[in-house]
C-alpha cells in the first residue's frame, strides 16, 4: 500500500479549475518529483494534500487514512511537514523559536531536544544564528531554516515546495545534498520543482504537469532521457 | 506643582488608553481588523460591576473578577459570531462594518436595560489617596492602582508572548496564518484567545476609568475606545509596546492640553498630534516598515 495516496482530484479557485483530475501515490522511502512549468498546478496540489486548500472531487489518503477534510493544523501531528513555496519562515522570531515552532505540537522535551541538536547537526549555519531574527537570514539560509523547521517535528514525509527557488546555483546543489540526506535518513520526500533537471538527478520516481494534468509519468532516471522533456523542461 | 499633578493624572489616562489600546493592537496583529466594538465592551464591563455591587452586593473584587470573565465571553462570542464567517470575505470592510454594527448592538442593548440617564458609579479602589510634599501634592487612589495596573498587565502580556506556547503561536499567526497552519498552530483557536484577552483586558479598562470619572451610560466607552485606537495607531498598530507608548502619550497630551491650552480644544489638540505623527511617520511610532526578502 501507498504511504500517500491521491485519488483523483480536482481544485478550484472560484470558477477556475486550476487541478483537473490528477491521481498519483508515493511509496514508503521513496524521492517523488513533481514537475512543470510555472502555472501547472504543483503549489496548488501540496496545498491540497497538506489541507491548506480543500478539493472539489477527489481523495487524498494517507497511511490508509482519509485525511481529505482534515484541517491543515492537525496534518502534521500525522507525520507530514510542509516546506512551503517562498520558505515562509517567521521574520520576527529567531532562528531556534523557529525551529520551536516546527515542535508545535510535540510534548515530549527531550524528544523535542534530541530532534533540535540533529537539525543543528545537518544544519551547523543555523546554530550559528541561533538567536538571530530569521528575517535577518539570507535566502538560501531561511530555505534551510524552512527545512529544519520542517523537520522539528519528526515526519514521516516531508513536501518541499520549490526548495531552490531564487538560490545560487551552490545553494541549490547544496540543498539538493541536503535533501538526499533527509532521504537516507529514512523520511519520505515529495519535491515540487521548476528546476526539473536537479529534481529528476535525486528523485526515483516523477509526475510531469501540465495545466492541472499529469501528462508524464514514471522513473526519474528514463525521464531525464525522454525527447519531449529534454525539449520541454531541461532546456536540451 | 500643578505641572507634576497634571503630569500624573495625563499618565494614569494614558494608562487606562494603553491598555485598551493594547486590545485594538493585538487583534490587528492578529486577525487584521480593526474591532470597532473594543470600546463598548468597555461600558459593558462597567455596567456588570456597577449591578454586581449595587444589585447584587457582591464585594467589589468579586464584581471586578465578574465582568473580567463577562467580558471574556462576551469577546469570544462576537468574533465567532460576528467576524469569523467574514474573515475569508473578499473584502475586509465587511468586517470593519460589522464592527461598527457590533457596536451601536451593545450600545443599544445597554441602552434598553439600563436607560440614557447617566448612573453614578462608586469606586470599586480601597486604596487612600497619597498626599506627598506636604500635602502640596496629591495622588488619588484610583491614579496609584491605574498605573500599577498598566505596569503589571504590560509586564505579563510581554512575558505571556515571549515565554509561553500560546504566546509564541500569536506571534506566528501575526505573521503568517498559513505557515503557522503547516506547524499545527489553530489558527481559529488563536484569533480567539486574542479576542478573549482583549475583552478581559477591556473590562479592567472600564473599572479603572469609571472608577477615576465615575459616571457610567450606555456611550461611555465609545469616545475613550475611539481615543485608544488614536493611541494604538500612534504607538504603531500592531506593537505591544507602541500600544504603552502610544497611550502614556495620548493621555498627558489631553490633560495638558485641557490644562494648559484650552479644555473644549483638547480633543483636537489630541487628534491633530496624531496627524502629524502620521504625516511625519505613517506606521506609526514604533511601526514597522514592511519589507518584503526575495
Amino acid at each position: 500500500m501507498a504511504m500517500l495516496e491521491i485519488k483523483d482530484i480536482e481544485v478550484y479557485y472560484g470558477m477556475i479549475q486550476a487541478i483537473k483530475g490528477i491521481s498519483f501515490e508515493v511509496n514508503e522511502g521513496e524521492v517523488i518529483a513533481l514537475i512543470g512549468a510555472n502555472g501547472a498546478g504543483k503549489t496548488t496540489i501540496l496545498h491540497t494534500i497538506t489541507g491548506l486548500l480543500s478539493p472539489k472531487k477527489g481523495s487524498v489518503i494517507f497511511e490508509g487514512k482519509d485525511i481529505t477534510k482534515v484541517p491543515a493544523h492537525k496534518i502534521v501531528s500525522l507525520g507530514m511537514a510542509h516546506v512551503p513555496e517562498g520558505r515562509r519562515v517567521f521574520a520576527e522570531l529567531t532562528v531556534y523559536e523557529n525551529l520551536r515552532m516546527g515542535a508545535y505540537t510535540r510534548k515530549d522535551k527531550d524528544e523535542i531536544a534530541g530532534t533540535l541538536e540533529m537539525v543543528y547537526k545537518r544544519f551547523p549555519r543555523l546554530k550559528e544564528r541561533k538567536n538571530q531574527l530569521a528575517g535577518t537570514l539570507s535566502g538560501g539560509e531561511q530555505q534551510m531554516l524552512a527545512m529544519g523547521r520542517a523537520l522539528m517535528s519528526h515526519p514521516k514525509i516531508i513536501v518541499m515546495d520549490e526548495p531552490s527557488m531564487g538560490l545560487s546555483p551552490i545553494l541549490v546543489n547544496e540543498i539538493f545534498d541536503i535533501i538526499q540526506e533527509v532521504s537516507a535518513g529514512g523520511t519520505t520526500v515529495l519535491l515540487v520543482e521548476q528546476n526539473a533537471k536537479k529534481a529528476l538527478s535525486i528523485a526515483d520516481r516523477a509526475y510531469v504537469l501540465e495545466t492541472g494534468k499529469i501528462v508524464l509519468d514514471g522513473d526519474a532516471k528514463e525521464l531525464m532521457n525522454d525527447d519531449s522533456i529534454k525539449k520541454a523542461y531541461l532546456g536540451e | 506643582m500643578s505641572f507634576i499633578s497634571y503630569l500624573i493624572n495625563g499618565i494614569s489616562l494614558g494608562s487606562v488608553y494603553a491598555i485598551i489600546a493594547l486590545g485594538y493592537t493585538m487583534v490587528y496583529g492578529i486577525a487584521k481588523m480593526l474591532n470597532f466594538a473594543h470600546g463598548d465592551v468597555i461600558m459593558i464591563g462597567a455596567y456588570v460591576v456597577m449591578t454586581a455591587i449595587a444589585g447584587a452586593g457582591m464585594p467589589p473584587l468579586l464584581a471586578v473578577l465578574l465582568a473580567v470573565i463577562f467580558c471574556t465571553v462576551l469577546g469570544v462570542v462576537i468574533e465567532s459570531v460576528a467576524y469569523r464567517p467574514l474573515l475569508n470575505a473578499a473584502s475586509s470592510l465587511a468586517v470593519l462594518i460589522t464592527a461598527i454594527g457590533v457596536s451601536y448592538l451593545l450600545q443599544n442593548v445597554a441602552l434598553l436595560i439600563f436607560g440614557a440617564n447617566t448612573k453614578s458609579f462608586s469606586s470599586v479602589v480601597p486604596v487612600p489617596a497619597l498626599a506627598l510634599a506636604g500635602g502640596a501634592l496629591t495622588i488619588s487612589g484610583e491614579t496609584i492602582v491605574t498605573i500599577a495596573s498598566c505596569i503589571v498587565i504590560m509586564i505579563g502580556l510581554t512575558l505571556f508572548i515571549k515565554k509561553s506556547k500560546a504566546g509564541q503561536a500569536m506571534l506566528a499567526v501575526s505573521e503568517d496564518k498559513g505557515a503557522a497552519q503547516l506547524m499545527g498552530i489553530n489558527v481559529n483557536g488563536t484569533i480567539a484567545l486574542t479576542f478573549a484577552i482583549g475583552s478581559a483586558l477591556a473590562a479592567v479598562a472600564g473599572v479603572l476609568l469609571c472608577s477615576a470619572y465615575p459616571s457610567l451610560t450606555p456611550y461611555t466607552g465609545a469616545m475613550p475606545g475611539i481615543k485608544a485606537f488614536v493611541a494604538a495607531v500612534f504607538g504603531g498598530i500592531g506593537s505591544i509596546p507602541g500600544a504603552l507608548i502610544g497611550g502614556i502619550l495620548l493621555g498627558v497630551i489631553e490633560i495638558f492640553g485641557k490644562a494648559y491650552i484650552s479644555s473644549q480644544m483638547a480633543d483636537a489638540i489630541v487628534f491633530g498630534v496624531l496627524i502629524i505623527v502620521l504625516i511625519v511617520k505613517p506606521t506609526g511610532i514604533l511601526g514597522k516598515n514592511i519589507q518584503e526578502k526575495v
